[in-house]
């Protein structure tokens, strides 16, 4: 599981974050990318990010923190399709079934 | 491994100024309420997490008073937390990296909270089913 | 004195101090009768957005009582008068230009910065 925190459009490493997810997706990894905190910014349908919207037409699973989401006021209808909202309990069944995590 | 879940968190941002403290907090919430065994290294700013002299203050641009503001300490988190795990049968053990505490001066810590070293980080997540770092920015 | 307070950074540490410090700065500023102003950019820029609802937060017996309410404050400061400048551009990208807004804001494009700074006396970019 990539738990991805920062805004991509304010953190370029944050795209080399979604370019793991892809080559561990292509080396045979389930991947997870977990968004959390301003890491949310780029799931709604209308943020234009080309790198995330490649990871859906890659079909890397994605899930938004429903806490973080609703903070910034990114309602489940506005989500791209193809990814959902999501409860933080999501990452601690990650841990506890031994996938391992990064923080980003 | 432990046939009880054990998971060991790192942790470097001190308290109010960015989000990771509260996702942190959010996340030890989660796996205390199932009763896993939880480590804590906090390193850095981290050490500011459970530190004792954290007071509330009344906030005059709220216009609130010390009771209405009721200002989030991060220590009474870290103490509820202590007991959510115990009440279920879980436990949490919280390490606060001495030399970092001994820098910013942080001489007093909630209690449950104890001073270590990198080696308890190693020996913490050695014994653990899996760790998570929340690293800095 | 006129100084621009520049905010890029949203939502750092705005659960745990019930507030972003900054625009907090400002009201405590405007109420010494500061002649201050704020410039959204970043992913600060979605502070503007109606129905941010940030949940209350609660561990234990420990239950969160005031809401942080950050649309709510900025309504406040520029009731107060203060002008908040928003980058179009950081809004366009997070695709939050037809987002329905606090309204009394100022929209600006980014080369129009230069303009804008050359009004004030200092500049704080926090």
């Amino acid at each position: 599981m990539l738990i991805s925190s920062r805004d991509p459009f304010e953190c370029r490493e944050t795209e080399n974050l979604y370019r793991l997810a892809v080559n561990l997706n292509n080396n045979g990894h389930a991947v997870t990318l977990f968004l959390v905190q301003n890491g949310v910014m780029p799931a709604r349908k209308s943020a234009a990010n080309r790198k995330f919207a490649g990871l859906i037409r890659q079909g890397i699973h994605i899930e938004v923190d429903d806490f973080s989401a609703k903070e910034r006021s990114i309602m489940e209808k506005e989500l791209k399709k193809g990814i959902n909202l999501a409860s933080i309990e999501n990452i601690i069944n990650s841990l506890a079934k031994g996938t391992k995590t990064i923080w980003h | 491994m432990n046939e009880k879940t054990t998971l060991t968190f790192a942790i470097m941002d001190p308290p109010f100024e960015s989000a990771r403290s509260t996702t942190f907090f959010r996340l030890l919430n989660v796996a205390a309420s199932r009763g896993y065994n939880i480590n804590v290294f906090a390193y850095e700013g981290g050490v500011h997490l459970p530190f004792n002299k954290q007071k509330r203050h009344a906030n005059g641009v709220h216009g609130t008073t010390l009771e209405e503001e009721n200002h989030p300490l991060p220590k009474e988190w870290v103490n509820e937390l202590i007991n959510i795990a115990k009440q279920n049968n879980g436990h949490i053990e919280w390490v606060n990296c001495g030399l970092c505490a001994d820098e910013r001066g942080i001489d007093e810590t909630v209690s449950g909270v104890r001073r270590g070293s990198p080696a308890d980080f190693w020996k913490l997540a050695s014994a653990s089913d899996n760790s998570l770092v929340i690293g800095t920015r | 004195m006129r100084a621009l307070q520049i905010i890029e950074a949203g939502y750092r540490g705005t659960l745990e101090e019930q507030d972003d410090t900054i625009i907090w700065l400002t009201h405590a500023m405007k109420g010494i009768d500061a002649d201050i102003s704020v410039l959204l950019c970043g992913n600060a820029v979605n502070y503007i957005l109606v129905d941010q609802a940030p949940p209350m937060l609660q561990f234990g017996n420990w239950v969160q009582t005031q809401a942080t309410d950050i649309e709510g404050d900025l309504v406040k400061l520029i009731d107060k008068d203060v002008e908040v400048y928003v980058v179009k551009e950081d809004l366009k990208s997070r695709g939050l230009i037809n987002r329905k807004n606090i309204g009394g804001i100022k929209l600006i494009d980014r080369n129009q910065l230069p303009s804008l700074l050359e009004k004030y006396e200092q500049l704080w970019h926090w």
